[in-house]
């Protein structure tokens, strides 16, 4: 098994033992992290570049981090202050960074499909950074290993997902990322938020949060991606917060012992209230950690890396 | 010239006479002269040996965009005109979504004009049942009849409301002319790429729910009852329709349908298999294998009267993008043979007196045109069919502008062989004469 040369796109079309192989590398390579010098060559003359069309924090920090620490260059393009404000569009602006000697492209794209796209027209590894309401292949890998810190295996877990599932990237990672593992895994949100023909994924559907949450070990809350919104989909945040927000009465249906997921940013007191989001059993912030290591072994491994 | 020719060995077909024989096929001054058995001709004449082949009447695509005016970088009447002939087609259909809208009279001359100057086959104008296809005020429908329009439609829209689909019903009824809608509620459709449901769940982009079709179908069979008027539903893509149409019918209503071959071989998955190739956007959007078979189904026992390409071409500018900013549609004019040859008659689905019926008959009575039929004394215009050609489907070879196919390396048997209009032969053996 080997990520070598190739495209990360989506958790679906990965199979389990790349998945596992990107987890245990990410395990060892976390390590550098807590390195006082946190630099290794393992990377070195390799350059790599972020292609944002959305807006981002973590993900691309996060990304340009897992670069810098293994020493490859990285060059970062958001759409905001480049060409495709001139209308370039995006079969050239990659084709034109592909001949400036890149070896990787991770992109982010508000249009479903795009990362395949980008595959098409370049012959380097594409990483899918976001694509849309589709898929987030890191976001998953680093949640999976997120919820590995703290339960024995991810086989038999019980994982609720909560929220603005439709319109999620990051939904849709996790339930193929999970499942694939054997986790049992459990979607709600108000029925506009919940996609057709979800249970099909091999997930169940529910639209009262609380359902979903019975006997969870693992908490998992979405953010409400208002951007992606064009309709009238619930009335206002405040009845949101009042029905699906996740807040310790709700919270009192998992097991005591379920840690509290979110990919970020949040918003405070519509999915999530503040108290829980910070409390001890949040395992939020390690997410983010973890996010650094996950993209070492993705780039590591795609890159030329072996076990 | 004289147009003479004879067509030697072929089984022709001819739903109108329900004639399914081997026989020659005599053609002097454009028109059939004769059908017999062994005809001898003592005069020096062209002849095309049919042996093994099918001899229909002129197959005729009653929905293809041509883009001219306008849009002559998608297409133009030469290139449409040829791919239609490459295809099998002796005469199309072309919708009024062009820049400017195809809804007055100039612009009806224009499309004839040009076509008669640079067409390869005949060319049909639809014109815009309102006034720049905006849904409010009626075209003038009566100009453009008179100049050569076939039938009215807003088609890439639906006619915006009831009540002005009501009044062009009404209004057209002097002029003896189909009004063809396309069905689609564009609140239930806005932002939509593929079909609602499962694969739009996996693949992430925005659904259009079947309903979104159904509801203007239904909408559109009540108006025509309250109307009587003649309406023609174009690309019906959903089971759905399907019932509503059928159940219309079984009252006596003036409707008629016509479904696309991508509908009738592709469903929503194709989206997903090719990873999100643009070429597989198309609207309606690809359904699922439930709505197929329906369509196959209702095509087989003549709920859908037509089988019609909606021929959409487009540069590869407007496909080469983010799923969600590509163009909707496929060019379909070269592949239409082909696709109902191998992926319904040799499947057994339908047979070849339903090809000629759904692709040459029908249209040409839905549209009030000549041809649909070959008897002695009628129009010249016929496609030959070869059942045993097989070829792999290469976009680089259309001879429409438009390379914007989801069938790319498809090996598909069955090809037209010739295209003869008004007994002159446009396309013999895969080439242009």
């Amino acid at each position: 098994m080997s990520l070598q040369g190739k495209d990360l796109l989506t958790l679906q079309e990965i199979n389990q033992e790349d998945m596992e192989l990107v987890l245990s590398t990410a395990r060892s390579l976390k390590e550098i992290l807590s390195r006082p010098i946190k630099k290794v060559p393992t990377l070195r003359g390799k350059v790599i570049c972020t292609l944002f069309y959305e807006p981002s924090t973590r993900t691309r920090t996060s990304f340009e981090l897992a670069a810098k620490y293994m020493s490859a260059d990285t060059v970062s393009i958001s759409a905001s202050t480049s060409s495709v404000q001139k209308g370039e569009t995006l079969a050239d602006t990659a084709r034109n960074l592909a001949v400036m000697g890149i070896d990787l492209v991770i992109m982010r794209h508000s249009v479903s499909g795009s990362c395949h796209f980008l595959a098409r027209v370049l012959d380097i590894p594409v990483v899918n950074a976001g694509d849309g309401m589709h898929e987030h292949p890191t976001q998953g890998l680093l949640d999976i290993f997120t919820i590995l810190d703290y339960k024995p295996k991810i086989k038999g877990l019980k994982v609720a997902i909560l929220g603005d599932i439709a319109h999620s990237r990051v939904a849709r990672s996790n339930i193929f990322g999970l499942t694939k593992m054997g986790a049992q895994v459990s979607v709600a949100g108000p029925s506009t938020l919940l996609p057709p023909e979800i249970e099909a994924l091999g997930v169940k559907a529910f639209c009262h949060p609380e359902e979903a949450l019975e006997d969870a070990d693992v908490v998992y809350v979405l953010r409400l991606q208002l951007e992606r919104q064009s309709n009238s989909l619930f009335p206002s945040k405040r009845e949101y917060q009042d029905f699906f927000g996740l807040d310790r009465q709700m919270l009192a249906c998992a097991k005591e012992d379920a840690i509290i997921m979110h990919p970020g940013p949040m918003n405070r007191g519509v999915e999530i209230t503040t108290d829980i989001a910070d409390s001890p059993r949040s395992v939020i912030l390690d997410q983010v950690t973890n996010g650094v290591a996950i993209r070492m072994a993705v780039l590591y491994l795609i890159l030329g890396g072996r076990e | 010239m004289s147009h003479d020719l004879l067509i030697r060995g072929g089984r022709v077909i001819d739903p109108v006479s329900r004639t399914d024989e081997k026989l020659d096929l005599l053609i002097l001054d454009g028109k059939i002269a004769r059908i017999a058995a062994d005809i001898e001709h003592q005069e020096p004449i062209e002849v095309i040996d049919a042996d093994g082949k099918l001899v229909m009447p002129g197959l005729i695509d009653m929905h293809t965009h041509l883009r001219e005016p306008g849009y002559e970088y998608k297409e133009d009447i030469q290139s449409g005109t040829r791919a239609a002939a490459m295809g099998g087609f002796t005469a199309v259909a072309c919708m009024p979504n062009t820049d400017p809208p195809c809804d007055n009279d100039s612009v009806v001359s224009n499309i004839l004009e040009i076509a008669k100057k640079h067409g390869c086959v005949k060319v049909y104008p639809i014109g815009a049942a309102t006034k720049g296809r905006a849904g409010k005020q009626l075209s003038e429908m009566g100009e453009m009849k008179r100049a050569g329009a076939v039938a009215f439609s807003d088609d890439g829209s639906p006619v915006a409301t009831a009540e002005v689909l009501r009044c062009a019903m009404e209004y057209l009824k002097s002029f003896d002319a189909v009004l063809i809608d396309h069905p689609e509620d564009s609140s239930l459709s806005e932002n939509g790429q593929v079909n609602y449901g499962l694969m739009s769940t996996v693949l992430g982009l925005k659904g259009i729910p079947r309903e979104a079709e159904e509801i203007v179908v239904a909408r559109d069979i009540l108006v025509s009852s309250l109307t009587k008027g003649k309406l023609h539903l174009a690309h019906i893509s959903t089971k759905g329709s399907v019932n509503l149409v059928r159940q219309a019918k079984s009252t006596g209503l003036n409707i008629t349908c016509e479904v696309t071959p991508h509908h009738l071989v592709l469903t929503e998955e194709a989206v997903w298999k090719t990873g999100y190739d643009t070429n597989t956007k198309v609207n309606p959007p690809l359904r699922t294998k439930e709505d197929v078979e329906s369509l196959r189904a209702a095509l087989a026992d003549g709920t859908i009267d037509a089988i019609a390409t909606d021929h959409a071409p487009h540069h590869a500018d407007d496909k080469w993008v983010e799923f969600d900013y590509a163009a909707f549609g496929i060019s379909g004019l070269e592949t239409a043979v082909p696709l109902v040859v191998d992926r319904l008659v040799l499947s057994g689905i339908i047979d070849w007196m339903k090809v000629a019926e759904t692709m040459s008959t029908n249209p040409a009575k839905i549209l009030g045109v000549p041809g649909g039929t070959l008897q002695e004394g009628s129009i010249a215009d016929v496609t030959i069919i070869d059942p045993e050609c097989e070829r792999s489907v290469d976009p680089r070879g259309f001879m429409s502008k438009g390379q914007n196919t989801p069938f790319t390396g498809w090996r598909l048997t069955g090809a037209p062989y010739a295209t003869i209009v008004n007994g002159r032969t446009v396309m013999l053996d895969g080439r242009l004469m």
